[in-house]
């Protein structure tokens, strides 16, 4: 059994995290299925009582999502149309007994290709604040997670928090998710989409896959594609050329390579005719 | 600076707790094992199941994801601290079968409730969409929890009603309240934590290297093959016995427990097992997986009647199929677990378990020691559906309070309980169907290959069950079917409900609609046509009385033409979603085949008056503790209120077999019946009485009344037997079954019970998903002893039927947990309507038939029935996941 920490300051969290080299633990949803173990192994750096690290707020650059906030509070908070699918993922995540414990930095560090904060964040252009003893960097969700499991957090840094900046917080949005039974399930495939529309017309698209390649993609050949052009023929324009390319699925217990290529592609469409209906 | 924390300080239902504590350790184990709030279960240890769910400041966690350290200064809720309508409602709606996911349900709906007062059906399912329910299909838990308000249980049946009564489960009230004992809720003081060194790799050789200097250096014991002073090999049928307790230098599957280390709880938990002194190395796959199956074939099951061959080519109409299936995860809520410890010179163990005496005696065979200083008392077991029927830890534990004279207690984790443990057989099937130009089935040809993995388990068995069912309730003239169990390096396949017959019957219901359509008869009239009646001679040639299957197909009549209407009409919007019904079958022969399996019941009256019956039926949640009595009240003619049930638990309760082949309501409710029937006799003798006379019981007064006046018998006076009983009655019943000869001809079966099931879906033919909207749901029970449960059962078997055609797939190695291995959940449960028939059986206790596992056999079939009616696409291999389903519909329109 290690130490186990749960300061209640960030500036603590930065010292323990650098003299320890412990392990960042939140709702330990991903953490304690990781394990047989009756008690967490530490050194475990618990960052739950950091009140600074939870909640949703407004900045002057657009909307701020604390590390440690939870799914159930995405779900509860009021936000603007553009987080709709954000708060639809909420949903899905897990279960109720889930959402109220994972956060939304576990669902970013934990880096599973089926995570399904993932889409919805990179169709919001969300970038992740770093912090470490050295200071606080900001990168891009896409440059954040790098592959499976894989993030580019650097020893003694912390993800503080997700920022989405106020151009991305335009729009409306809806997310999609495809498995093999309704709750409790790890997709087999998801899309979020953001779309900004003016008399009839998109005029900001953004669209990402998750669950068909390692890291969650934007689709930005349909983005373009989809720019300009009235929003009632969004959904026939998502041609299967402009969505599968982006992808690089694999075949597992849940789908084969082709299916997942093919649904991503047909959710897309579904998404898009959805936010042409109104019906999000 | 912060510093490890110390001491936490949490209020637990209103009490203030603090205690020094490891701040990182799951609040489960803290709950269960810190405070002994044992009502509190533990599933999967990964959030996947929600049995563990507790209210964190009102709000629903798993609390086996929940580090201590965040409870601090919080308020947790758990199922000891509430009491009130939602339980009852439970109770009410028979919303608890076994009863192990009840807390976690409970938990999550008390708090849903608070925050939504009158929810919508679908808000609760939404609500409840992380605790996983393997029993009841949830309908019956959804129902409760939308009838929470207070209201009163349903009045307990008068003398001689309790037959056919809804009566609640009488033994529901723990269930409800977490005060049941599961196998993990037992923890005698001192006991020790026993942890299994299993193969990491099969086919593989191990050596170990220095066992007692690693022990010696941990403070532990280890124990091995050679450790066990019986006979190492068990097995559930002794003349196919072939599975070490532990392995003995080479092991046939991952995951085979080959040592076993035993200690002080804190001790052993903290090991990292993979340190025990032990190499491993590959052994050759190709090595035969048993001396004496060359071929690695274990049996081969035959059932021949007639010339099928030439009924084929003579037919005017035949059709050809092949189905394909997968190993299929029981994947009840509790893993297993128990505990032992020594009484005298008498072994106990308390373990999850369907067969107390099967245990028994393979315990006492691997320990060698007599039957008689073994006790086996059947924890509440968190469900079975065929796993506990086989022996797990019980000779592990066994042996571990043996040797050290210590309480010793064993927990699966969910991945070990899913790696060493039965699974259904995987399946690849072929099949030929004839039929003449009336749609009259003529002759069938079937042939299956059942992968038994690395023991033998209950593959004979299944070799045996499929040939005698795969025919289907259809009276097939000329027949041949062979089944062969085969022994490989994988997890071992044993019985799961039904015992491969489910399996058999995709093959056949699915050709039987291929069929109907090139006769181009309506797919239910093809099998009302061929339904077996009264008189005919089964594929075994057996002669039955009392077929239920044509009554089921004709109570399917209307809803059948409805559901094509209704199918048709939505099919002509056009749309990508494409509506379609489909229709199956079952039969099930109820009792083990052909060979005896009797049941004993012991009731009695002491001098106080109790009125006790030995009930040694085990309920896995199916309901034999309230229907055993119910026949046996009724049979005696005294309230269902007055019973004590004693048992079940080998040392006080007479045999009743094992709680499989759908035989406990038959072949114990008979033996009840029987008991009942002899006490009253008694009881009618002794007051010279006639055999209308009622009788009443009174404190230790009871009355016999007929029509010559009222006499009475004070049973104070009346002197006590061995058991303490002063008027008492025990009586076995067996089934008149006949061995079957070299083709499978005899009587396997005293009785049979007939089902058939309708399913309404649509199908999105671009993603290739399955939304199953309706089940209609026939069963011929003969005479439904109580109908509550009766529901219970086919809705739960509708959802294990639904789980196997859709989504349900264990992959050796791959889906060692419950988010890989999917079971549905609530919101994947379409609206069931249940059609209970009474066609009486001659044989069954007042005329009752089996259904336990009859109920999951039409389901499957029926989805993908419906499916092909949707898209025209018949998926053919198991499960019908979206991906193999679009395959399935391009191949088709190809």
């Amino acid at each position: 059994m290690g130490a186990y920490y749960r300061p209640e300051k960030l500036d603590d969290a930065l010292t323990i995290l650098n003299e320890t080299g412990a392990r960042v633990a939140a709702g330990c949803t991903d953490l304690f299925p990781a394990t047989s173990a009756r008690s967490l192994d530490g050194p475990v750096l618990d960052v739950t009582g950091i009140g600074a690290l939870r909640g949703i707020r407004v900045t002057d650059d657009g909307i701020r999502i604390g590390a440690a906030t939870t799914w159930t509070d995405v779900i509860r908070a009021e936000l603007p149309m553009a987080f709709h699918m954000l708060k639809q993922a909420a949903r899905e995540v897990g279960s109720v007994q889930i959402q109220n414990a994972g956060t939304i930095a576990g669902n970013l560090c934990n880096a599973s290709p089926a995570a399904d904060g993932v889409p919805c964040l990179l169709a919001l252009d969300a970038q992740v604040e770093l912090a470490s003893g050295a200071g606080v960097r900001r990168l891009a969700l896409s440059d954040f997670i790098t592959g499976v499991r894989k993030t580019a957090l650097l020893p003694g840094e912390m993800v503080v928090a997700v920022h989405v900046p106020g151009d991305a917080c335009a729009g409306r949005s809806r997310f999609r998710k495809l498995g093999a039974r309704r709750y409790l399930v790890i997709s087999i495939a998801m899309v979020a989409a953001r779309l900004v529309v003016d008399s009839g017309l998109v005029r900001q698209a953004a669209v990402a896959v998750g669950a068909c390649s390692a890291v969650a993609v934007r689709l930005p050949a349909l983005e373009q594609a989809l720019v300009g052009q009235p929003l009632q023929s969004a959904a026939d324009l998502a041609e299967d050329d402009l969505v599968a390319p982006a992808l690089a699925p694999i075949a597992d217990i849940r789908s084969d390579a082709a299916y997942r290529r093919h649904a991503a592609g047909e959710l897309v469409r579904r998404s898009l005719s959805d936010l042409a209906e109104g019906s999000t | 600076m912060n510093r490890p924390v110390e001491t936490m300080s949490f209020t637990v239902n209103g009490a203030t707790f603090s205690l020094p504590a490891d701040p990182a350790r799951r609040l489960s184990e803290v709950l269960r094992e810190g405070l002994g709030l044992r009502g509190t279960k533990v599933g999967c240890d990964a959030g996947d199941c929600g049995a563990c769910t507790v209210l964190l400041d009102g709000a629903p966690v798993c609390a086996c994801l929940t580090p201590l350290a965040q409870v601090a200064g919080r308020s947790v809720e758990t199922i000891e601290g509430l009491r009130g309508a939602l339980q009852a409602s439970f109770l009410r709606h028979g919303a608890a079968q076994c009863g192990i996911c009840t807390p976690g349900m409970l938990m999550t709906a008390v708090a849903f409730l608070r925050d939504t007062p009158a929810p919508a059906r679908a808000e609760v399912e939404e609500a409840l969409g992380g605790v996983l329910c393997r029993c009841t299909g949830y309908a019956k838990i959804i129902d409760a929890v939308l009838d929470a308000a207070p209201g009163a249980a349903p009045a307990m049946p008068d003398a001689g009603a309790a037959v056919g009564a809804p009566v609640e489960r009488l033994d529901g009230g723990p269930k409800v309240d977490g005060t049941e004992v599961y196998g993990a809720d037992h923890a005698p003081e001192g006991a020790l934590l026993v942890r299994a060194v299993r193969a990491p790799y099969a086919p593989s050789r191990f050596e170990f290297g220095d066992l007692e200097g690693w022990a010696a250096a941990q403070g532990v014991h280890v124990f091995t093959a050679a450790d066990l002073p019986g006979v190492n090999r068990f097995g559930v049928i002794p003349a196919f016995a072939d599975q070490p307790a532990l392995a003995e230098r080479r092991a046939r599957l991952k995951g085979e427990a080959v040592a076993l280390v035993a200690g002080e709880p804190g001790v052993v938990e903290a090991l990292d097992l993979t340190d025990l002194p032990v190499t491993w190395c590959e052994a050759s796959p190709d090595t035969p997986v048993h001396e004496g199956h060359p071929d690695n074939i274990l049996i081969t099951g035959r059932v021949s009647r007639g010339d099928a061959m030439g009924a084929l080519t003579r037919a005017d109409l035949v059709v050809e199929g092949r189905m394909e299936t997968p190993y299929i995860e029981h994947a009840y809520i509790e893993p297993e677990a128990g505990v032992a410890w020594m009484e005298g010179d008498t072994l106990c163990i308390q373990a999850c378990t369907q067969a107390p005496i099967m245990d028994r005696d393979d315990t006492a065979k691997i320990l060698g020691l007599p039957p008689e200083r073994v006790r086996v008392i059947p924890a509440a077991a968190g469900g079975g559906f065929g796993s506990k029927l086989d022996v797990s830890l019980q000779p592990l534990i066994g042996l571990v309070a043996l040797k050290t004279g210590r309480p010793a207690r064993m927990i699966y984790s969910r991945a070990e309980s899913m790696a060493s443990t039965t699974k259904r057989h995987p399946s690849v099937m072929t099949g030929r169907i004839g039929a003449d130009a009336q749609g009259r089935v003529t002759g069938m040809v079937f042939d299956g290959d059942f992968n038994t993995g690395a023991y033998a388990s209950w593959g004979p068995t299944v070799a045996g069950r499929v040939p005698v069912h795969a025919s289907g309730p259809y009276y097939v003239p000329d027949y041949h079917a062979e089944a062969r169990a085969n022994y490989s390096y994988l997890p071992i396949a044993g019985a799961f409900r039904g015992f491969g017959v489910p399996q058999a019957a995709i093959l056949q219901e699915t050709m039987y609609d291929a069929l109907a359509d090139k006769a181009g008869i309506d797919r239910l009239d093809f099998r009302r046509v061929n339904a077996l009646r009264d008189g005919q001679p089964t594929v075994c040639g057996q002669v039955l009385q009392g077929v239920g299957i044509a009554a089921c197909l004709d109570a399917l009549v209307d809803p059948w033409a409805e559901a094509l209407a209704r199918a048709k009409a939505r099919n002509a919007e056009g749309s990508h979603v494409r509506h379609g019904v489909g229709v199956a079958s079952c039969w099930y022969g109820c009792g083990n085949t052909a060979i005896p399996n009797p049941s004993t019941i012991r009731v009695g009256l002491t001098a106080t008056g109790q009125l006790c019956i030995h009930q040694g039926a085990v309920d896995i949640g199916q309901g034999s503790n309230t229907v055993i009595p119910q026949i046996c009240a009724d049979a005696l003619g005294l309230p269902l209120a007055q019973f004590t049930i004693v048992g079940a638990d080998t040392a006080i309760t007479p045999d009743c077999g094992k709680t499989s082949g759908s035989r406990q309501t038959y072949v114990t409710g008979n033996a009840a019946l029987k008991a009942g029937r002899a006490l009253r006799q008694r009881i009618l003798q002794l007051t010279n009485t006639g055999p209308e006379a009622t009788l009443s019981l009174d404190g230790s007064t009871l009355t016999a009344t007929d029509g010559a006046g009222v006499r009475h018998i004070e049973l104070a006076d009346l002197l006590g037997d061995a058991y303490g009983y002063v008027l008492s009655a025990e009586e076995s019943y067996d089934p008149p079954t006949q061995p079957l000869d070299e083709n499978g001809q005899g009587a396997p079966y005293g009785v049979y019970g007939y089902g058939a099931q309708m399913v309404e879906l649509s199908v999105d033919t671009r993603l290739g998903t399955v939304d199953v909207h309706k089940i209609t749901a026939v069963h011929d029970l003969g005479r439904v002893i109580n109908p509550l449960l009766a529901e219970g059962q086919v809705e739960g078997g509708i959802a294990q039927g639904l789980g196997l055609a859709l989504m349900e797939e264990y992959v050796p190695g791959r889906t060692e947990n419950l988010h890989d291995y999917l079971i549905p959940t609530t919101g994947d449960m379409p609206q069931i309507e249940t059609i209970l028939l009474e066609v009486t059986d001659p044989e069954g206790p007042m005329g009752a038939k089996g259904l336990g596992e009859h109920v999951l056999i039409p389901t499957a079939p029926a989805i993908l029935n419906a499916i092909r009616h949707a898209t025209g696409a018949l998926v053919t291999r198991l499960p019908a996941l979206p991906h193999r389903v679009l395959a399935a519909i391009r191949e088709a329109s190809e």
